[in-house]
């Protein structure tokens, strides 16, 4: 018998915390639950251990030292839930980052390099979508191309690392939204979260939104049902592109340099935090307030390192890989479960 | 000319001969070979002494792709197994003799056993996508590799050691002897013996091999067993090449150059068929194009640029969608099954 209290992967109200009409805990929200409560449990953990560990500043840090990150996981988390991967962000961050370096100290107007970088990495993920659809290349082998290719464009570009001196990026750079004193976000920060936001309202609420949950839950389904599944599948490699952009110029405000060498294995952080956030990788499940919990995780991660002090940094990765396996395993054990 | 044509082999044939025909034209010397102090010396004895890692962690993963699955540690293996053998023979009283560099040879390829073991039990047993779950050791990997070395290089100076990567047998080079070795076990043993098919029944559907009556999951962990010993092989070349282990140069991005040459090779990513004699080229080619760049005196940062341009082309060549689209009738083009 076909179990109909469980909602289907693919159904779009499953992924509607507010009109949910089932009231048992949904299987759907255990990883996120499971994040949030580790969350809170290694916070705690540190507020326990480390003097000053409390700060509120210390935890806006989290924020403000991984903004970046947290755009690209966003538009990761759109790429994943469709049973996707982009293996380019890392390199679109550099590319990004070189592109508007070289063209700033030649003394073009910020005006016109911000769109047009925003413009090359979003280009990028369409060109990428379009080869993966039309083609049916592998989305691992087409990104991979693309990040040999950014990555390949910006070394092409220059090899060195360029400062950026221009005034609107400095200003970008050194703004600060204070509350009381000492205790203040980022420009950085405040962008990030209105891409946070943006992209969690087109994921609940939107038709594209429920198309991508779709795709991700049966792509067959979804072509048969009438979805339009090429469109939706360039958009969120297109989608990506330009947050992995978006999160580029970021990093460029954050470090105020262009390097073609920026963002190395950042692919890895950000399928690890949309991994960690309880996002299906097989697609079809998962939220964007998963990822962000999953990138405020590997921040804590590192938090705690620097607070420790006598850890060292490969320590991080030992710890984001077992966290992984947790999630991963959990996963798991939720999917059997529903099925 | 036709069945040549639609011989799996023949792009990829047809890449390597473009490539060496343009060292003809930009270098000189480059297809001569001189016997200096009884060992082989030349461009194209580079090309064989630099690819054995690629051909042997290429081998590797041609035979876990043939299962449809995909491993993406074996660079962090690479790492491990590097590291670990120069810490063991660091601790040698006399690194100058064999017996004892045998023993932590040995040890190693142990060592990287017991992690093809854990890839194989996270896909086989638990059921975890291949992707994700090798990408938990590819992430905690590094870690573990600088763990074992305390984040340093580790120099060794170690006479029989350094035989494995950079000497010569009968004036050829010991690695290419042991990869063309790994090379003719794994033809073998998948050409002579059921193997072979076993392996693509596997991959073209595990439950239909399960249901046929073949214990589909111990060859799915064998064939992570065999991926992760191959890539603790090519680490102690790669290590012994340099006499030192880098836990961040060691086999950083093989996984991709090693998936590139398989793919190159005409083996699916989505399982099944498989080609070695594809992979050993699409390794070579890798090889030869990076030596290429450097002779033909393209800076070197752009050899991935080069990399990238190959990889389009080649894929786009070897989508079936793709020529039918190009090429071929407008009208068949829904008909065609992706390559």
């Amino acid at each position: 018998m076909i179990d109909v209290s469980t909602p289907p992967a693919t159904g779009p109200q499953a992924q509607k915390r507010g009109g949910r009409r089932v009231y048992r805990p949904n299987t759907k929200h255990i990883p996120v639950l499971a994040t949030l409560a580790l969350l809170v449990v290694m916070y705690s953990i540190g507020v326990y251990n480390y003097e000053s560990f409390g700060d509120t500043q210390v935890f806006l840090n989290i924020f403000v030292d991984n903004a970046f990150l947290l755009v690209v996981a966003v538009g990761m988390t759109f790429v994943i839930l469709t049973g996707g991967i982009d293996l380019s962000v890392g390199a679109v961050i550099a590319l990004t980052t070189t592109v508007a370096a070289t063209l700033l100290a030649a003394g073009w107007p910020a005006g016109v390099v911000l769109p047009l970088v925003l413009l090359i990495g979003t280009v990028m993920g369409l060109g990428m979508g379009a080869v993966i659809h039309f083609f049916k290349v592998e989305p691992f082998i087409a990104t991979l191309a693309g990040m040999f290719l950014a990555r390949g464009l910006a070394l092409l570009i220059d090899r060195n690392s360029i400062p950026i001196t221009n005034d609107f990026w400095t200003q970008m750079a050194q703004k600060r939204f204070r509350f009381d004193d000492g205790v203040f976000i980022s420009l950085n920060v405040v962008i990030a979260a209105i891409v946070v936001l943006i992209a969690a309202i087109v994921l609940a609420w939107t038709r594209f939104g429920r198309n991508v949950y779709a795709i991700g839950g049966n792509a067959d389904s979804a072509l048969l049902m009438g979805l339009p599944v090429g469109r939706t599948r360039i958009a969120v490699y297109t989608l990506s592109g330009f947050c992995a952009s978006l999160g580029g110029v970021l990093y460029s405000f954050y470090t105020s340099s262009g390097y073609s060498l920026h963002g190395q294995g950042l692919e890895l952080d950000a399928i690890a935090a949309v991994v960690i956030g309880g996002v299906l990788l097989t697609g079809g499940s998962g939220y964007v307030l998963g990822t962000v919990l999953g990138v405020m995780v590997l921040g804590l991660i590192q938090t705690i390192i620097t607070f420790q002090g006598d850890l060292n940094s490969w320590w991080t990765r030992i710890v984001v890989g077992v966290l992984l396996f947790a999630f991963i395993v959990l996963q798991r054990l939720v999917t059997r479960k529903a099925k | 000319m036709t069945s040549m044509l639609r011989h799996r082999l023949f792009w990829p044939a047809a890449v390597l001969v473009v490539l060496l025909a343009s060292n003809l034209v930009f270098s000189n010397n480059f297809f001569t070979i001189t016997l200096q102090d009884g060992h082989l010396y030349g461009s194209l004895i580079d090309i064989l002494r630099r690819s054995a890692p690629l051909v042997l962690v290429a081998l590797g993963m041609t035979l876990v792709i043939a299962t449809g699955g995909i491993d993406l540690s074996v660079g962090s293996v690479m790492a491990i197994s590097g590291a670990l053998a120069c810490l063991l023979i660091g601790d040698l009283s006399n690194p100058d003799a064999v017996g004892p560099v045998l023993l932590v040879v040995g040890a190693a390829i142990a060592l990287c056993l017991v992690f093809g073991l854990w890839n194989g039990f996270l896909v086989a047993v638990l059921g975890i996508q291949p992707i994700i779950a090798t990408l938990i050791l590819m992430v905690a990997g590094r870690g573990v590799a600088q763990l074992i070395t305390d984040g340093q290089i580790l120099n060794v100076h170690s006479a029989p050691y350094r035989v494995i990567g950079a000497g010569y047998f009968l004036a050829v080079p010991v690695s290419f002897l042991i990869a063309a070795a790994a090379v003719g076990l794994t033809v073998a043993l998948t050409r002579r013996t059921a193997l072979g098919l076993l392996l693509e029944s596997v991959g073209g559907s595990p439950t239909a091999s399960r249901l046929a009556g073949i214990r589909s999951r111990r060859i799915t962990i064998m064939v992570y067993v065999f991926a992760a010993a191959f890539a603790g092989v090519a680490g102690l070349i790669y290590s012994s090449d340099v006499s030192s282990a880098d836990s961040n140069a060691a086999g950083n991005l093989i996984e991709l150059n090693a998936i590139l040459a398989v793919v190159l090779g005409g083996t699916a990513l989505t399982g099944g068929r498989f080609s070695i004699a594809g992979s050993v080229l699409g390794a070579v080619i890798i090889t030869t194009l990076d030596i290429t760049a450097v002779s033909v005196g393209v800076p070197v940062e752009t050899t991935l640029l080069f990399k990238a341009v190959v990889v389009i082309i080649l894929c786009l060549a070897q989508s079936a969608t793709f020529r039918a689209k190009v090429f071929g009738r407008f009208g068949t083009k829904r008909a065609e099954v992706p390559a």
